[in-house]
């Protein structure tokens, strides 16, 4: 029987913290009465998560590998499991209202929530086809599970089933590239597979190039780009809203995480051969985001296309870094592409709120015109919603507009003319219906308006956001030089 | 070497076709069939692999529990799909050609497909000579891929909530048995002794 070393197991703390909690208040659920559960389960959820973060912090330090180098921590994976978690803590705290409104006031809820978490970090952690797998498959699971979890409304039945059904499509894709992968180079280790298509002058064998691109179908379905998006508005509009508020947020963080790293690591010398797929599907996004919002009535899809655009502006930071060349550029299109994700993750969460916010005789309203007057019958939360609007179509100074700018900037650098100027255009076309937001809370005439008073979690919730978008000009400093060391961490030299 | 070529070539081969029918017979319990068949084979391509202890979790856990456990499914829950397939035929001919291309796309690809011979020598974990298979699975399973072990376990706790919280429901009115009080139970409580007139009925 060989020796084997029992594996360090600082490096995933967070993860091992989260998947104990978990467990533990699952076990406090089960094992208490019913309101009491939900409400430790909730509260708790969030500490569990705060705590988690503080974890992060705390193992930071260099790369290191654990677990037979399958699993590794870096400034890259601290980076993106902050934001990761910040957005699950805060779909948990805005959840609360709605859960209660509607009876599903679980204590699963919040649990699930968690455990799908873990799955997010575990997936930012992959180094290791297999790792990457179990980590996405844990994150998807739980998400379909509690994109059903109105389980009485057949709406939301039918977006758990429907992003079921085609998550298991796009699991099957990336499987059978990596099992391509595996089988053309004989391992599935990130660093093994590196070090392989590095040494190798006479390029990637066909087989695993194929591999390569079904794990990018894989990756970009989760991230809902074009061509894989179609499952996007129809899920986002029947899950509960806190649940489309994670949705959009929190596993795209994540999944945008893991594609960079699978990028630029194992396949990093590649490039050329996925370069062109990225930029295809980047540029495919941002248009298809940009026409396709344009019609709808419902908010929520709206929301849907809108990050569907937002995922093929992030994506140009994906191309940028497969310019070879230049690290210093490759590293600003990393750069570019994790400041974007911040930006995204603040914009969207300041955006679900309002939504959430959206009720009328306790009943949830989505479509935009129920909008309308918002600025008379409350200015503030009209005003809170503009910032968003406004930030989100790019308008300067607002965050959004200076997130567009690194990856647009960026993209110049490599010379990719033209995903900067196709980007800049859809940006200009998806100002239209951000604005046309804003125009109905402004100059339409009110109707009845929403409900008040807004809970104390959802006023925290609106106002970091919001201050965060509006002063983030001012004090870019702690974001861009934690993007800079994450990408740093990423690229060689 | 030419038997077990020809052995690989009929496992293989009945697995594809068995997994074909699977989803085209008509009938679903014909198609669980398949099912079962398809995982025959596959465990039977596992052993010409030399793992044997694969090939017997294979039929042990997917024909023994999981194909079982659909066939009760489609036998309880009365699916109607025929209907569900009706549109299949109608879509064939589009859907049979535009399957065809990529058939013949992918065709071109593989043919040129080269399995560098270094591959075996990089195998993460190779099979070890000296210890059955069974012992080698144990030897990493819980030392080098634990991580993977306890990931699988936590998804697996996740599917267990999930199908919890996607179909209980506690009904109101269910009665259930309290022993406690059942053995609490005194006779002054529960009887009462009354006198019968002869003839007259209660």
């Amino acid at each position: 029987m060989p020796e084997t070393a029992f594996p360090n197991l600082i490096p995933a703390l967070p993860e091992i913290f989260l998947a104990v909690a978990a467990m533990l208040l699952l076990m406090i659920g089960v094992f208490s009465r019913e309101e009491l559960a939900a409400r430790t389960a909730g509260y708790g959820s969030v500490i569990v998560l705060i705590v988690a973060i503080v974890f992060v912090g705390l193992v930071a330090e260099g790369r290191v590998l654990t677990f037979g180098g399958a699993f590794v921590t870096d400034p890259f994976a601290v980076f993106v499991k902050v934001m990761t978690l910040i957005a699950a803590a805060a779909a948990i705290l805005m959840s609360r209202s709605y859960l209660e409104d509607h009876k599903i006031n679980r204590f699963e809820f919040p649990v699930l929530v968690l455990l799908a978490a873990l799955g997010m970090l575990m997936m930012v952690s992959a180094n290791d086809l297999i790792a990457l797998y179990l980590g996405l498959e844990l994150q998807s699971l739980a998400l379909y599970v509690i994109a059903s979890f109105q389980r009485d409304s057949t709406r939301s039945a039918e977006a758990g089933l429907k992003y079921f059904v085609l998550g298991a499509v796009a699991s099957g894709l990336l499987l059978y590239g990596m099992t391509l992968v595996y089988g053309f180079s004989g391992t599935t280790n990130f660093d093994v597979l590196e070090k392989l298509f590095a040494d190798s002058n006479a390029g990637a064998p066909v087989g695993v190039i194929v591999g390569v691109v079904f794990i990018i179908a894989g990756l970009a379905f989760k991230i809902s780009a074009v061509p894989f998006h179609m499952w996007t508005p129809d899920v986002y509009e029947g899950a509960p809203t806190p649940v489309t508020a994670l949705l959009a947020v929190a596993p795209k963080i994540a999944a945008m995480g893991l594609f960079i790293r699978v990028m630029t690591g194992p396949f990093g010398d590649l490039s050329g051969q996925w370069q062109q797929i990225i930029i295809f599907i980047s540029i495919a996004s941002m248009v298809l985001g940009a026409f396709a919002a344009i019609n709808q009535k419902n908010i929520k899809r709206l929301m849907a296309y809108s990050s569907i655009g937002h995922m093929g502006y992030a994506l140009i930071g994906l191309a940028v870094a497969g310019q070879t060349g230049s690290p210093a550029v490759q590293s600003d299109g990393l750069h570019g592409m994790l400041v974007y994700l911040a930006i995204y993750m603040v914009m969207n969460l300041g955006t679900f709120a309002c939504i959430l916010l959206m009720k009328k005789d306790g009943r949830m309203m989505e479509d935009i015109n129920d909008l309308a007057g918002l600025s008379k019958t409350n200015p503030a939360l009209a005003a809170v919603l503009t910032i968003f609007m406004f930030s989100m179509a790019g308008i300067p100074p607002l965050a959004g507009f200076l997130g567009k700018l690194y990856v647009f900037q960026s993209a110049i650098q490599a010379e990719l003319f033209g995903l900067a100027i196709i980007g800049v255009l859809a940006s200009v076309v998806g100002a239209f219906y951000y604005l046309r937001i804003v125009k109905v809370m402004y100059f339409d005439q009110p109707e009845d308006g929403l409900d008040g008073p807004i809970s104390f979690e959802m006023k925290s919730i609106l106002g970091v956001m919001g201050v965060v978008i509006l002063l983030f000009i001012f004090l870019p400093g702690p974001l861009l030089s934690g993007a800079e060391a994450a990408s740093a961490a990423l690229l060689p030299g | 070497m030419i038997i077990q070529s020809l052995a690989f070539y009929l496992f293989a081969g009945i697995t594809v076709a068995a997994a074909v029918m699977v989803i085209s017979a008509r009938n679903p319990v014909h198609s669980v069939l398949f099912l079962i068949l398809a995982f025959f084979n596959s465990a039977g391509l596992f052993v010409l692999l030399g793992a044997e202890f694969l090939a017997m979790i294979l039929v042990v856990v997917y024909v023994g529990a999981v194909a079982v456990l659909f066939m009760f499914v489609v036998m309880m829950l009365d699916i109607g799909v025929a209907e569900l397939r009706e549109g299949f035929l109608q879509y064939l001919p589009l859907g049979g050609i535009v399957g065809l291309i990529l058939l013949l796309e992918l065709g071109f690809v593989v043919a040129g497909f080269v399995i560098s011979p270094e591959v075996s020598e990089r195998f993460s974990a190779p099979a070890p000579a000296d210890i059955p298979n069974t012992e080698a699975i144990g030897q990493l399973l819980y030392t080098k891929y634990v991580y993977f072990f306890q990931a699988a376990g936590m998804i697996l706790l996740v599917a267990m909530i999930g199908a919890i919280v996607l179909t209980h429901r506690s009904r109101e009115g269910v009665k259930k048995q309290r022993i406690g009080q059942q053995v609490d139970r005194r006779p002054e409580e529960t009887l009462e002794i009354k006198k019968v007139q002869t003839g007259s009925g209660i």
